[in-house]
């Protein structure tokens, strides 16, 4: 059996970002993920927001990551075409004591170094979101807050890390791991071998750090339900709508999407059960009351879609939910961990992978590779910049790109065939509804969801 | 965009090739001056009846009976006889800024602007999603359109056992289309008290479908790991829940208009139907550009659609030659026991589409009255022999408003 410098599990958005990091230097690497596609766990299903930072805890590793990952994530996304919409967002006080705690939210802001953000009146609030409902007393506006794709994100990182040659095991459920002189690591698929082991397991982080001896921390699965809008409510959001952070949580939010639509949640939920992405009467009910109350006129449009994500909060030692990121190095096990990255490692993930990488700078000879490919192009599913139906010359050249499957989203059978032969192919309807939007629309697949099964079947791959 | 591509301001555009666009193209291709052009995104012409593989279309419009992929074709190959042109894949993204349409298709990506604009792109059910039922994201869901299109277009397997949301028409449908896909439905589950298809379909449902109707019910979960595994159904009465084993569920009904295009345009949109607003001529409130068919009643039948097609010709005609947009008009609102009424705006000289005005109910009427008031005085009242079922569309003879005033304000239908 061959072994491995580095075995990294989970493919989510961390553990995406690390593979391709140390694929960047003279390493053989091996990479495990549960599902059959990477990114089908947490990183699927959050806000898609990419933060400034500015409501992070001063002082913490993740106020330090998020400010670092919003820049690294930021420029990366311009070189592969990750979708991003600078909408800004505003914080919008309803309480006395909502309104009181903005300046101290844009002091904390400059704390984190985020300097832009500016306490604002009722009447500009209005301003700026029209459709907002009675009982607004103040804002803080944040304009730097953007609103991006999680899914190619995570497509994106995970394809650069296999075309540097990161070895992907898909299908791969860790069940045994035995260190020794090499870390050996089991699976119902096959063992690998590996000198280093990077735990980036999100929901099943505490799984695999018990599987080490450890018994440091426990996942407390955090159920968020959401709710998305039509489309033709996208001008009642033109920018992200903050709740303030007050003594009764964090509350629900309202975000225009990349892909057009309005956001509304998510709810907050405890959960014993990691898989717990149904969706509960209590929570559609609590989210439309709020709803109601935060932006009415959104409340009478369509719904085109409900999800429910699960968020890896952790508790240490039994008490409360961790308020910062676990990151930790074990020279003895050759082992570290990444835990506790919360919604904001999509914005951070480029960044832990970075800090992942310099503390593995003493332990392992760090040999840049000179051979690395250019990163790929992704294909553009996003509303900032146009789509391949619009785009003539694209059409002309190739007319599976005119070629319209997905009338709701406008997802083309070019596009399709595209995610169906990508260097990391979708292998099922959920893939394909990551990499193209494919029957994301209002229609849910009352016009396309046959054919596009069809398409699916006959994928030749 | 190739020279046998452009479109002039002569020419028609239809957008939807279903039955109400192919026969307003049909109706108006020999008669006017310029093309009539049937943009239709699908592969093929015809819309939902294509794969509606059961009798009973045609009856209104054709008067004959036939299955729905038959009825298409006929329709179809009157629109191409009569001089239309038909593009498929050809899917209208939205409108330039001068109102024209944005057109996508594998022969490129154009700009058009026709004379006439004729909106036709029908109706479809309600998802999962927005009916925002609990449970968990798994497979085996369908609406009806899925559900037949998966069934006689592309030949997938559904699955063993079925559960049916809505007991109307087009439960029915998918009842039969199931069957055929070896599926056994094994329950039909309405909120309503009693089934809303017609009493003939209840009883031939119940003997030879041998399919069980629970009423006032509704599914409050589905649940499953990947594929359905089963439903909860609560009894809106005493509260009960009970369990049911399935792999498959048909979410019926619920019907909403495809009206992003109407929207988008800035047309005025009925808050209930969420359709546009027309008159009897079928006009929308923007000169030159018609509503018809499903997209302006979600829904009735296909023959009603389809000769919403032939009614708008006048119209267009008209506009074509020049005629300025009409200022007159009397609102026509839905009142007590209508959810909507359509057209939303009528003249006594113009009577609609079938000398009908179409209304939805929410509940059931065996032997309804109708009553037209205008500013606090009845203008009209007729008793109908026929019931206000929900789930179809209502119709009501265009003889209640004989008696309406121009220049008195609107006109409130109700219903007892």
């Amino acid at each position: 059996m061959m072994t491995y410098d580095v075995a990294i599990i989970g493919s989510g958005i961390v553990g995406a970002a690390i593979a391709r990091e140390l694929a960047a230097y003279d390493l053989a690497i091996c990479w495990l993920e549960a599902s059959a596609d990477v990114g089908d766990g947490t990183s699927k299903a959050n806000t898609a927001i990419l933060h400034t930072g500015f409501d992070a805890t001063p002082g913490t590793l993740e106020s330090r990551l998020v400010r670092r990952g919003s820049a690294l994530l930021t420029e990366y996304a311009e070189e592969v075409g990750i979708p991003v919409e600078r909408t800004g967002a505003m914080l919008v006080a309803w309480t006395a004591e909502e309104l009181e705690a903005l300046p101290g939210l844009a002091e904390k802001a400059g704390k984190n170094g985020y300097l832009h953000c500016s306490v604002i009146g009722a009447a500009q609030v209005y301003e700026a979101l029209p459709a907002l409902g009675p009982g607004v007393l103040g804002g803080l506006r944040v304009p730097d807050e953007s609103i991006t794709c999680t899914w190619t994100t995570n497509l994106a990182l995970a394809g650069d890390a296999v075309r540097r040659g990161v070895d992907l095991k898909l299908s791969h459920r860790v069940d045994r791991v035995e260190v020794g002189d090499e870390t050996v690591i089991t699976t119902p698929a096959g063992s690998v071998a590996a000198r280093w082991v990077i735990n980036a397991a999100g929901l099943g982080s505490d799984v695999i750090d018990r599987l080490l001896g450890h018994h440091r921390f426990t996942v407390v699965p955090r159920r968020g339900e959401l709710l998305v809008f039509d489309k033709l409510s996208r001008s009642l959001a033109p920018c992200i709508v903050l709740p303030v952070p007050s003594s009764k949580g964090k509350g629900v939010l309202i975000s225009p999407t990349i892909y057009g639509n309005v956001m509304l949640g998510p709810t907050a939920e405890d959960m014993t059960d990691r898989t717990a992405t149904s969706m509960s009467q209590h929570g559609i009910d609590f989210l439309l009351e709020r709803g109601r109350k935060l932006m009415p006129g959104l409340l009478s449009e369509e719904i085109t879609a409900n999800y429910a994500g699960v968020r890896a909060a952790i508790s240490r030692n039994g008490s409360d939910i961790h308020g910062d990121y676990l990151i930790d190095i074990d020279i003895d096990q050759r082992y570290v961990l990444v835990a506790g990255i919360r919604s904001t490692g999509l914005t951070a993930g480029m960044a832990i992978a970075e800090y992942v990488r310099d503390l593995l700078a003493d332990q392992l000879v760090l040999e840049p590779r000179r051979d690395v490919p250019p990163t790929m192009r992704m294909p553009n599913i996003g509303e900032a910049f146009p789509r391949p139906y619009e785009r003539p010359e694209l059409i002309a050249r190739d007319p599976e790109y005119g070629r319209v499957i997905c009338f709701c989203e406008r997802v083309t059978a070019g596009e399709i065939r595209d995610a169906l032969t990508a260097v990391l192919p979708a292998r099922d309807l959920g893939g394909l509804r990551r990499r193209t939007r494919a029957l994301n629309g209002r229609c849910q697949g009352f016009f396309c969801g046959a054919q596009v099964e069809k398409m699916l079947q006959e994928d030749p791959a | 965009m190739t020279g046998a591509d452009q479109v002039s301001i002569d020419d028609v555009v239809v957008v939807g090739g279903g039955p109400a666009g192919l026969t307003a193209a049909a109706t108006l291709a020999p008669h006017i001056s310029g093309r009539v052009i049937v943009l239709e995104r699908e592969s093929r012409a015809g819309g939902i009846p294509r794969h509606s593989d059961h009798t009973g279309y045609g009856l209104r419009d054709l008067h004959r009976v036939m299955t729905g992929p038959a009825y298409a074709q006929r329709l179809v190959q009157a629109a191409a006889a009569a001089g239309a042109q038909i593009r498929t894949e050809a899917t209208v993204t939205g409108w330039t800024p001068t109102g024209g349409l944005q057109v996508t298709s594998p022969r490129g990506r154009a700009e058009i602007r026709p004379g006439a604009i004729v909106l036709a792109t029908g109706a479809r059910e309600r998802p999962r999603a927005a009916r925002l039922i609990p449970g968990d994201r798994v497979a085996g869901i369908y609406t009806t359109g899925h559900l037949q299109s998966a069934v006689h277009l592309h030949d997938l397997s559904i699955g063993r056992r079925a559960v049916i949301v809505g007991a109307e028409l087009v439960s029915w449908s998918a009842v039969l289309t199931l069957r055929e896909a070896g599926v056994r439905t094994v329950l039909m589950v309405t909120t309503h008290p009693r089934p809303e298809s017609f009493a003939l379909f209840n009883l031939l449902g119940r003997s030879v479908l041998k399919v069980r109707v629970r009423t006032r019910s509704r599914i409050v979960s589905i649940n499953g790991r990947g594929r359905v595994s089963s439903v909860e159904i609560a009894d809106l009465r005493t509260g009960a829940r009970s369990t049911v084993a399935c792999d498959t569920v048909v979410l019926t009904g619920d019907w909403v208009p495809e009206n992003e295009l109407a929207r988008s345009a800035g047309l005025s949109i009925d808050p209930e139907s969420r359709a546009p607003n027309v008159d009897g001529g079928l006009r929308s409130t923007r000169p030159g550009v018609f509503a018809i068919g499903n997209l302006v009643h979600p829904v009735d039948t296909a023959d009603v659609a389809a000769l919403d097609g032939a009614h708008v010709a006048a119209a267009v005609r008209e506009h074509l030659q020049g005629s300025r947009a009409r200022q007159d008009g009397i609102p026509l609102l839905a009142g007590a026991g209508l959810r909507w009424v359509a057209p939303g705006l009528v003249r006594p000289d113009e009577p609609p589409a079938r000398s009908k005005i179409l209304a939805w109910v929410d509940d059931w009427v065996p032997a309804p009255v109708v009553t037209a008031s205008q500013h606090g005085a009845v203008v009209g009242r007729r008793r109908l022999p026929w019931p206000a079922a929900p789930g179809r569309a209502f119709r009501i003879p265009w003889t209640v408003l004989d008696e309406m005033r121009p220049n008195a304000g609107p006109v409130t239908l109700s219903l007892r």
